[in-house]
């Protein structure tokens, strides 16, 4: 809530320092004549208004990660936290119960012991929100005043302003650097710290899957973290079920659509098949779970199986096949547009027939677009969560048989992260190692696509 | 003068007819893929519309009551104080079972939703003249007896809700509750709104973060950043983020954004913060195609009047390449409004039984409720997950369809 008005109080101040310094340079303007200014009033405004609010904001940003530090800090020093219990889940939920009274998030403490914590918060919270208001406030004062002082006529107010948003566009295009890098220090660091506790080569070449999240987290056993079985199933559903679903379809659909549709029908059915990629996965994944692994456990019961499971590894590849058919068709499209007018002219002069023409030219110039379309999907595919969540099951197994239940890596993360076991377990952490795994090879698959996108591209330049 | 052979020789005619057949065999096989396709889209479509439509709807017991006769006495002013309905707690529910028995009969009674009275409390806060009057009321059945009406609980029930349906005492009516409630325990008592709400504050924060970054860093790549080492390496990770398998925001979102702020688990900002990571590159990708789109001319012409580069962009590239930015936007909002797995990651699948009240409270978002509720095994759920998948598709429905509608009156040839 504070941080709300803290936003919204920079904001006003930016406001009525743009105002401000607009009006001393129309001030300006009048006494000395419209040629005697460096740059136009409202680049003076904007001037000021930038210095009222970048540093405001800076401040705000960091204070409110610094803020609730401090506040439990000051809490903790207090007399009433004394009687807290030394370390644990117990200390944590009477904190943060004591916190949810003190902000108004919940009515009463449900632990006695923590009532007593509820004043010593609020005050904190009080003293530090009344601190960050006081310094955000003198910062955009002083950050006021003295750019409202700089304004003078001959003052390249415009220069300035100019390379500020020079600067804002350069912090805002290296926000990608810094998630990508985000993403590789969290994965990595997490991983450090897994393969402290299991080996690397346990977990990269083990062939038994199930972790324990209860047992002793010191003494992990290492031969419960194979994750064989789970690469099996990831590249079992994505990259081998899905792909015999999505590949064919997909391919033919780009190429009836390219070739024999006309362009009312394209019109059309382009846009329907866009309705798939564009249906939530959970979606999809409900639907897998609802309707087809029943399906198929009907079809295996009547063509005689005895027990055949009701989460099938089919039932998942299947639905993300169907899934995926949109985006290699949209990728095969492209590709097969790209081959040169001429190459199919020649080939229907010769007197081969259109389908001919499209298998024995057009398919192969456009191979490398295809490929890489395909490399794209199944990294799409292996990355896949709520599909397989909800259709596959937990269970590792290593079978080459599509009927029976199969675990993918992104559904032993999420099981892993929304289980019971604690933050220092290996099996929690074994989650961070698996994503590290799915980022690498989704990120090798997606760099060779693109490199060969990019060389087939020149080809016909 | 040398003999021609015949061109059209038995064996020919034979091969042509090969040929034509496989022509037509690779064309049916083309259709056929495309009818695939659609044929399992209009299927998918149509199980959630006719499960959801039962969704909608609930099991209602008739009752009328008389309050005259009740003598229920609310003062209007003390009833239209917030929580007045609790006033009402220790005489209404007794006066609603006493009816619902004349009525139903004690078995019947006895199948009345545990919240029927609240339903009348908040009609009579309404509209206190009420009082003074008899009222029919339609009032939620149980959860059991719902699932008797449907053909679909234990024998006793059945014949229950066949005698009752036989007097006209037990329908289903449109449940408005469905769409104003948040989550629940029990399938009748469940609704949307808590999600729905999550959902749209998370928007919120996705959409006020990557849309601004977004516009900058595509305006910084595509018409400043000089052709050098460290502009290469923003475009191979802006290209690389877009194509991150979603569930490793969500490792990111619990590692980093949790860690920061500690006591937000759930909260829509986290949630927010951690879609806008994952939105930002479609904006930046897309935004890019629509400034490279703008004609040089245009910038030249600026440039030739005397604007700095500044000026030729803000005034004059971006508004003109402002259409195509959007819809680069809101197809990747409505990419990130279907999102559950990062989501999952940072613990909104927590049960949330009220709508949240701002960005920092615990929340859950469409998606992932409906996760939630496929995980329950009672019946009424189904129904239920299949009326929030319908919603949810609408809201994408109609978020493309603002996309369609911007690109198709904006476009522009130049």
């Amino acid at each position: 809530m504070s941080l709300t008005i803290l936003l919204l109080l920079a904001l006003g101040l930016g406001l009525a320092g743009w105002l401000a310094g607009r009006a001393r340079a129309w001030s300006f303007r009048r006494s000395m004549g419209a040629s005697s200014l460096a740059a136009l009033p409202s680049y003076h405004a904007w001037y000021v208004a930038l210095w009222i609010v970048v540093p405001m904001i800076v401040f705000i940003a960091a204070w409110s990660v610094i803020a609730p530090q401090l506040i439990s800090q000051h809490v903790l020093a207090s007399p009433a936290a004394a009687g807290l219990p030394e370390f644990g889940f117990k200390r944590e939920s009477m904190l943060a119960e004591a916190r949810a009274v003190a902000t108004g998030a919940a009515r009463a403490v449900f632990n006695a012991d923590a009532a007593a914590l509820v004043e010593p918060y609020r005050e904190a919270i009080g003293r530090y929100q009344t601190i960050g208001i006081v310094v955000a406030l003198t910062l955009g004062f002083i950050g006021g005043v003295w750019s409202f002082l700089r304004i003078k006529p001959d003052f390249t107010a415009r220069t300035r302003v100019e390379r500020t948003v020079m600067v804002i566009l350069l912090l805002a295009s290296l926000v990608a650097i810094l998630t990508t890098l985000g993403i590789f220090v969290s994965l990595v660091f997490e991983t450090i710290r897994f393969f402290g506790m299991v080996n690397p080569l346990d977990f990269l070449f083990g062939l038994h899957w199930g972790p324990d999240p209860m047992a002793n987290p010191d003494n992990p056993d290492p031969s419960r973290y194979g994750a064989i079985p789970l690469f099996w199933g990831t590249i079992f559903i994505g990259a081998i079920i899905a792909m015999i679903v999505a590949i064919p379809l997909g391919l033919m659909s780009a190429i009836y659509l390219t070739q024999y549709a006309n362009p009312r029908m394209r019109a059309w059915v382009k846009p329907a098949l866009e309705i798939l990629a564009g249906v939530p996965t959970v979606v999809y994944g409900y639907f897998a779970a609802l309707t087809v692994a029943p399906f198929i456990r009907d079809l295996a019961v009547a063509a005689g199986m005895s027990n055949p499971s009701s989460e099938s590894a089919l039932a998942a590849g299947l639905v993300m096949g169907v899934m995926i058919i949109p985006f290699v068709s949209s990728m095969a499209d492209d590709s097969i547009a790209a081959v040169p007018q001429a190459m199919r002219d020649g080939s229907l002069a010769m007197g081969a027939t259109t389908s001919e023409t499209i298998r024995r030219v057009l398919v192969p110039a456009a191979l490398p677009g295809i490929v890489a379309g395909v490399m794209l999907a199944i990294s799409r595919a292996i990355g896949e969560t709520m599909i397989v969540v909800m259709a596959a099951s937990t269970a590792a197994n290593l079978s080459a048989n599509p009927l029976e239940a199969m675990t993918t890596v992104t559904v032993q993360i999420v099981a892993m992260l929304t289980g019971e076991g604690s933050f220092d377990h290996p099996a929690t952490l074994s989650a961070f190692a698996l994503g590290f795994v799915l980022f690498l090879v989704t990120l090798g698959l997606n760099f060779i696509a693109l490199r060969v996108v990019k060389r087939f591209r020149e080809a016909y330049e | 003068m040398s003999e021609r052979l015949p061109t059209r020789t038995e064996a020919f005619e034979a091969r042509l007819k090969k040929r034509y057949a496989a022509e037509r065999r690779f064309r049916l096989a083309g259709i056929g893929a495309i009818a695939f396709s659609i044929i399992v889209l209009a299927f998918l479509l149509g199980t959630m519309t006719i499960n959801g439509i039962g969704g909608f709807q609930r099991a209602e017991l008739t009752v009328p009551i008389d309050f005259t006769e009740a003598g229920i006495a609310g003062d209007p002013a003390v009833l239209s104080q917030p929580g007045g309905l609790q006033n009402l707690e220790t005489g209404l529910p007794s006066v609603v079972q006493f009816f619902a028995e004349r009525e139903l009969g004690t078995e019947g009674a006895a199948e009345l939703g545990n919240g029927a009275w609240r339903e009348v409390g908040a009609a009579i806060v309404a509209d206190p003249a009420l009082l003074d009057r008899s009222v029919v009321f339609d009032l939620p059945a149980s959860a059991n007896l719902a699932a008797a009406l449907n053909g679909d609980g234990s024998p006793e029930m059945e014949t229950l809700a066949q005698q009752l349906q036989a007097e006209g005492q037990l329908g289903t009516g449109f449940d408005v509750g469905f769409l104003t409630r948040a989550d629940a325990t029990d399938p009748q008592q469940v609704g949307i709104w808590g999600a729905l709400k999550g959902s749209i504050l998370t928007m919120i924060v996705t959409l006020v973060l990557a849309f601004p970054i977004g516009v900058l860093a595509a305006l910084y790549l595509e018409e400043y950043a000089p052709k050098n080492r460290w502009t290469d390496l923003i475009e191979v990770s802006i290209n690389n983020l877009a194509a991150v398998p979603s569930i490793i925001f969500g490792l990111l979102g619990l590692a980093v954004f949790l860690w920061i702020f500690p006591s937000m688990r759930s909260a829509p900002l986290i949630g927010g913060m951690t879609l806008a990571l994952m939105t930002m590159p479609v904006i930046v990708i897309s935004g890019r195609n629509a400034i490279k789109a703008v004609p040089p001319s245009i910038r030249d012409g600026a440039l030739a009047i005397g604007a700095s580069p500044v000026q030729v962009v803000f005034h004059h590239v971006l508004p003109l390449a402002l259409p195509g930015i959007l819809t680069g936007t809101i197809i990747g909002m409505a990419r990130a409004l279907g999102e559950t797995a990062p989501l999952l990651m940072i613990g909104m699948r927590a049960f949330v039984a009220s709508a949240p009240d701002g960005f920092t409270s615990p929340a859950t978002v469409l998606p992932v409720q409906i996760f939630l509720w496929s995980d329950e095994i009672d019946r009424g759920f189904v129904e239920r997950t299949s009326a929030a998948i319908i919603v949810l598709l609408l809201f994408l429905l109609v978020m493309n369809g603002l996309a369609i509608y911007l690109r198709n009156k904006f476009e522009k040839k130049w």
